[in-house]
């Protein structure tokens, strides 16, 4: 589904990531650890296309990501849901349609009207902000609602980064319950955190691998967890 | 070709989700609507002072082309004599229409202006001049110029070449200079909608980022500017050519006989028809200079 092959990231003159091979199965549900600047950002954002690999291979969906078009990797965006710590969304438009927006943007907006739509919001709990506005939402709510967006498109893959760094724990232990739920329901999930107790809290729920960048490397973590 | 067809179709085609996305941008949606307006009020005077200078090269040509003079420049005593003589031979000349020695009271009307009307042609030598008025076909100068030499000595034929080059070349200088200028307008109105849409472009990074990030191609997120951009130079040029177009309606109008370039101009005929073309004319300038910054800066984007 995603693989990295020998993968290599350099940007102004120092390299990020080097020889990072890894392998996303379908349905498999991973952590993605390592201290802040460690590279987990970069390598979420080679798995979803936002960036290519300066050495190595990066094959999406049994593609080279070298391979696709702009328009290949918007429609791999749809396939791919991403949930970022700072997540943006169009300030000027109310909660239920950001939520709606990858729908409305793949020529799908009858869907939007529909009881989905509906359900997702009861689901990440966020049914009565339906009409606020992004800015006035707390950080918990933001994160509940970039995960119910997406996943609107019920993609084959979940990339989650930072997913809980603004959120306190309860919050943090909620949306990783709807993220083991979405596994659950066969969506593979990469979850990028700094934060050793979420991921030791969550391990009990999931069967998880657990990866860390160090050192430019990534490795299996092993019982320090 | 078929992506072409695709934006076209998608900036013609209401999407009032897509418009939504990029949020209002008040003023400065003003000041495009505005520049159009402007652009095509101006682009309607272009259009009419070109269409009054090409109409009055035509006059000109069709009017001075028509005509030529013969001048009678004998001693007295000959004069009636090489007049009735010039006469007979352009009688015979294929291509004029009607010739005619003008009486001595036209000839003072003539010189009135500088000898003043109590003039008496009797006190001074003045050459008879003949009228002479061609067919459409027009004559052959040279040829009646050669004819005159051997019969008349005294003649002269002034087919009004001289008067009439420069007066339609300048004309038709005026009618180019009109056209470089809708050209010119078509070109800063184009320019003025390249720099609004970057603007919008980037005051928008956020909103872009967030359309990609959730799938949108780029011909979505271009089709949304597009569209906000051909809208507000469709209305904008609109208004501009319909209040062009009333100016241009109240221009003074001189009669016939006064009718002068200042006064001529403005739309005759069917070329009230023609302004209508500016709106969707800015409307496209509009489109392509959108699709073209909006594709430079979505290329530039991840």
């Amino acid at each position: 589904m995603i693989e990295l092959e020998n993968v290599a990231y350099s940007y102004g003159g120092g390299e990020l990531l080097s020889d990072i091979s890894l392998k996303l199965a379908p349905g498999s549900f991973h952590f993605l650890t390592g201290p802040s600047g460690a590279g987990k950002t970069t390598l979420m954002k080679l798995c979803y296309g936002a960036l290519l690999p300066t050495a190595g291979h990066v094959r999406l969906f049994d593609a080279d990501v070298r391979a696709y078009t702009r328009d290949d990797v918007a429609m791999l965006r749809r396939r791919v849901g991403v949930v970022h710590q700072d997540c943006q969304f169009l300030d000027h438009l109310p909660l239920s349609e950001n939520i709606a927006l990858p729908l409305h943007v793949s020529d799908r907006s009858a869907e939007a009207q529909g009881e989905d739509l509906a359900d997702l919001m009861h689901w990440v709990g966020l049914t009565e902000r339906a009409n606020a506005l992004p800015p006035e939402l707390s950080g918990g709510e933001r994160q509940r609602a970039a995960l119910a967006r997406a996943v609107i498109m019920s993609p084959d893959v979940v990339l989650a980064d930072e997913p809980t760094g603004n959120v306190d724990w309860d919050m943090s232990q909620r949306l990783l319950r709807l993220l083991i739920e979405l596994n659950r329901m066969g969506k593979t999930v990469l979850v990028a955190t700094h934060d050793l107790s979420l991921i030791r809290a969550t391990k009990a729920h999931v069967q998880a691998r657990v990866l860390r960048i160090a050192n430019r490397r990534i490795q299996l973590a092993g019982a320090d967890l | 070709m078929s992506g072409l067809r695709a934006i076209i179709g998608g900036a013609l085609r209401p999407d009032t989700q897509a418009d939504r996305v990029v949020p209002p941008s008040g003023f400065t949606a003003q000041l495009t609507v505005f520049a159009a307006a402007a652009m095509a009020f101006l682009a309607v005077f272009a259009l009419a002072l070109s269409l009054a200078a090409g109409r009055l090269a035509d006059q000109w040509g069709a009017e001075l082309a028509r005509s030529a003079t013969i001048r009678i420049a004998a001693p007295p005593e000959q004069q009636q004599t090489q007049t009735d003589a010039a006469l007979r031979i352009l009688e015979t000349t294929r291509g004029v229409a009607r010739a005619r020695a003008l009486s001595d009271a036209e000839q003072a009307a003539l010189l009135a202006p500088w000898f003043g009307a109590e003039l008496s042609l009797e006190t001074l030598p003045v050459p008879q001049l003949i009228e002479v008025i061609e067919t459409a076909e027009g004559m052959d100068a040279a040829g009646l110029r050669l004819r005159l030499a051997a019969e008349v000595p005294g003649a002269v034929l002034d087919d009004h070449s001289r008067w009439r080059a420069p007066l339609v070349k300048a004309a038709s200088r005026l009618t180019l200079l009109g056209w470089s200028a809708i050209v010119l307008i078509a070109a800063v109105t184009a320019a003025m909608v390249t720099l609004a849409a970057n603007a919008a472009l980037a005051a928008n990074a956020q909103v872009i980022a967030v359309l990609r990030l959730v799938g949108a191609t780029d011909s979505y997120i271009a089709q949304a500017f597009i569209r906000r951009f051909t809208l507000r130079a469709l209305i904008g040029a609109s208004v501009g050519m319909v209040l062009g177009m009333i100016a241009v309606l109240f221009m003074p109008r001189g009669g016939d006989e006064t009718a002068s370039f200042l006064t001529g101009l403005g739309f005759q005929g069917v070329h009230w028809l023609l302004p209508l073309l500016i709106p969707p004319l800015a409307a496209c300038v509009a489109f392509v200079a959108t699709r073209m910054a909006a594709r430079r800066t979505l290329e530039g984007l991840t």
